[in-house]
Formats: C-alpha cells, sequence, structure tokens
C-alpha cells in the first residue's frame, strides 16, 4: 500500500526537456496567509540544537536571502543555499504528471541536491517539500536523510492537512532565533498529498525523531533528527 | 587574446577600470593591478588582489575569482574570494563557492553555492619603536625606625 495518496505509475525514463510551460502557481490572494512576521519554535529548537557549536554546515532550501546568510554566518556556520522552488519549476513546470518521471525527478534531484552523503548538520527546508507530489516527494526525502549528518536535523513547514483551495506559498527570511519574516510572493494548487501528522511520520519514518509544533495559523513545523 | 606572461604588464595611466567589452571573448588566465570590469565572456582564472572586479550585466565568467572585492551584475561560475567583500545584484547569478569578509545579495539574484565568511585579520602598521621603560627614580629610603632594643643585624 502506497504511504501517499495520490502514487502514479512510473513514465517512461527518458532525459528531461526544458519546459516553457508556465507554473502551475496561480497568481492571486486566496487563501489564509500568514502574518509578516511569526515566531516559530521550530526554528528555535532548529537552532538551538547547534548551541555552542561553531563550523557547521547548514543547507537553505528556499533560496539565498541576506538575512538567512546573516544570521548562519554569524553563528560561525557554513552557509549553502539552493533555490528548490526554482529548480522545481524549471524541471517540472505546470505539467503535474511528470513528477513521477524517474528522469526528471533524477534531474532535480541533481540540479538542486547534488552533495556527497553526510554533508550536512542541518537542512532549512521551509515549505518546498510541500510543492511536490508522492513519487518525487518520497524520493526528496530519501535523498535529504542521506544528506545529513547522523545527528544532524532538517526543518519544514505544511500547511493544515485540511487545506483544499490554493495554497500559498512564502519565502522565510531569519530575523532572531525565534522570529522569521514572512513573504507571500505565490499561490499555488494543492498537491495530491494532505500533510497531517501521521502521513509526516510515515514520511520521515527513516529518521531518528520527529517532532510536531502547530501554530495558530494551521501551519506545521516539522523538525526531525537522523 | 591569451595569458599574458608576468611582469610585462603596465597600470593604465588614463583612469577609470580596465574593461572587456561585451563582444571580447577570452580563454586563459588574466592577472590584473588595476580594477577591471568584464561584460564579455571569460573562461579560466581571473586575479585582481588588492583591486575591484565588476562583472557586468552582459558578463559571462566560467572562471574562478581572486580580488579585493568583487560585484556582480552578470553571471559567475566558479569559486570567488573576495577578501573584503563580493555584492550580488539582483538578475546576477552565481554558481560556486564563495569565500569573503561579507557578503551582500540583493533580492532576485540567483546563488548556488556555499559561503564562509572570513573576516580580515587586521592589518598591523609597523609600530613605533616602544619607547624603553625609563628606569624609576630611586626613592630615598623611608627612615626605618629602630625597634627599640633591637640590635643591628648585619648580614
Amino acid at each position: 500500500m502506497g504511504i501517499l495518496r495520490g502514487t502514479r505509475d512510473a513514465a517512461e525514463n527518458a532525459p528531461p526537456v526544458p519546459l516553457n510551460n508556465p507554473p502551475r502557481f496561480v497568481p492571486g490572494t486566496r487563501g489564509r496567509k500568514m502574518p509578516d512576521t511569526r515566531q516559530s519554535r521550530g526554528l528555535e529548537q532548529f537552532f538551538t540544537s547547534f548551541r555552542d557549536q561553531t563550523g557547521l554546515s547548514i543547507l537553505d532550501l528556499g533560496g539565498a536571502h541576506q538575512e538567512n546568510i546573516n544570521f548562519v554566518t554569524s553563528l560561525g556556520h557554513r552557509f549553502y543555499s539552493e533555490d528548490c522552488l526554482r529548480i522545481f519549476q524549471e524541471t517540472f513546470g505546470q505539467d503535474q504528471a511528470d513528477q513521477s518521471n524517474p528522469g526528471r525527478i533524477d534531474f532535480f534531484l541533481r540540479q538542486s541536491m547534488d552533495y556527497p552523503d553526510e554533508q550536512f548538520d542541518g537542512v532549512l527546508a521551509w515549505d518546498v517539500l510541500e510543492y511536490m507530489e508522492p513519487p518525487l516527494l518520497l524520493a526528496t526525502a530519501e535523498r535529504l536523510w542521506r544528506m545529513l549528518k547522523p545527528q544532524g536535523y532538517l526543518l519544514a513547514f505544511f500547511q493544515s492537512a485540511d487545506r483544499k483551495e490554493t495554497v500559498p506559498g512564502y519565502d522565510f527570511r531569519i530575523q532572531d532565533l525565534r522570529t522569521l519574516q514572512v513573504s507571500h510572493h505565490t499561490e499555488r494548487l494543492p498537491t495530491q498529498q494532505l500533510f497531517n501528522n501521521r502521513s509526516l511520520e510515515r514520511l520521515f519514518q527513516k529518521f531518528d525523531s520527529v517532532k510536531f509544533f502547530l501554530t495558530r495559523d494551521h501551519l506545521r513545523e516539522v523538525i526531525v533528527r537522523k | 587574446m591569451s595569458s599574458m606572461p608576468v611582469g610585462r604588464m603596465e597600470t593604465d595611466s588614463r583612469g577609470g577600470p580596465a574593461s572587456i567589452g561585451k563582444a571580447v571573448k577570452i580563454a586563459g588566465q588574466i592577472f590584473s593591478r588595476e580594477d577591471l570590469y568584464v561584460d564579455g565572456d571569460v573562461e579560466g582564472t581571473i586575479e585582481l588582489m588588492d583591486h575591484k572586479l565588476t562583472i557586468g550585466p552582459n558578463g559571462k565568467v566560467h572562471a574562478g575569482v581572486k580580488a579585493r572585492e568583487v560585484v556582480a551584475l552578470g553571471a559567475i561560475q566558479g569559486n570567488v574570494e573576495a577578501s573584503e567583500r563580493i555584492e550580488i545584484r539582483k538578475d546576477a547569478k552565481l554558481v560556486g563557492d564563495i569565500k569573503t569578509a561579507r557578503i551582500v545579495i540583493e533580492d532576485g539574484a540567483y546563488f548556488k553555492g556555499s559561503i564562509d565568511i572570513v573576516k580580515a585579520e587586521p592589518k598591523i602598521t609597523p609600530s613605533q619603536p616602544r619607547p624603553q621603560p625609563q628606569p624609576a627614580a630611586a626613592a630615598p629610603a623611608a627612615p626605618v625606625a629602630a625597634a627599640v632594643g633591637a640590635p643591628d643585624a648585619k648580614r
């Protein structure tokens, strides 16, 4: 039985062709949005886990924002940046079915997460995983597990499991240990996968521990440790 | 244009940075002892140890870069060492590892790689020879009250 709903048959393996289709992102302002600044227990937990350590390798999958660079490097860590959403849009465009194409999945992972095993002490995934359908999501979770060092942490955000309408997408910028500046940049169609505690526990079942923080604005902040 | 032999460079007395126009393509090593503006294609290495490198909006640099300061408006693919600072402007693209004392990245810029902040050690100016401490003037011996009844001991 598939862990995640909406599993499709894998398509023929084919080298990805650059897509010119517009992304499946819906401009607009429907759906609940997060406040501009919010407290984040998940963020606090993530960085508190590295307290008193320097020289760690932290990967940010949300693209390079000045605030995040400043915060991570001020702690004495090396900052790695990947713009996963941009690579996702370039790889899959509007064609949702292609997220099950092994060739495209492999291309996406090679473009966005081409790192040796056990490279990172921490990964900030923000809401990147929410854009993914089950085949891509499972492959990405596996790749994240491999990239993390033992005892490494992953922080990921997921919208409420009940959301059915368009789902807002955000940029997350670290203001301080507990505070995020959140800016809305898009609305997107929801994936087939609904993210509740049970499905997230299954998604991260290879990890040693999964911890949830559910916020007032129905955001699930998830900290997983390898 | 191929690599320039070391020691034959002359600084431009006209003022302003040296520049590589957008129609120019260079494959090789570039060493410069003045600021450099690159708006063309460069493949190889670029070294301006104490100067500023600017990659113009049309610039495409596929090279390792070492400079005091780097400003990117175009595209860089390669590792960048900027001893003082690096600035990645909106619409610029940098793929590579960065080592610098300070980084500024505008919204809209694309960066893929790692960032190591290495604060430059403060330059130690040659110090003036320290004045030798003057020997303290000998203080007059305080009169010692003779202990009553105690004989003076000679050692």
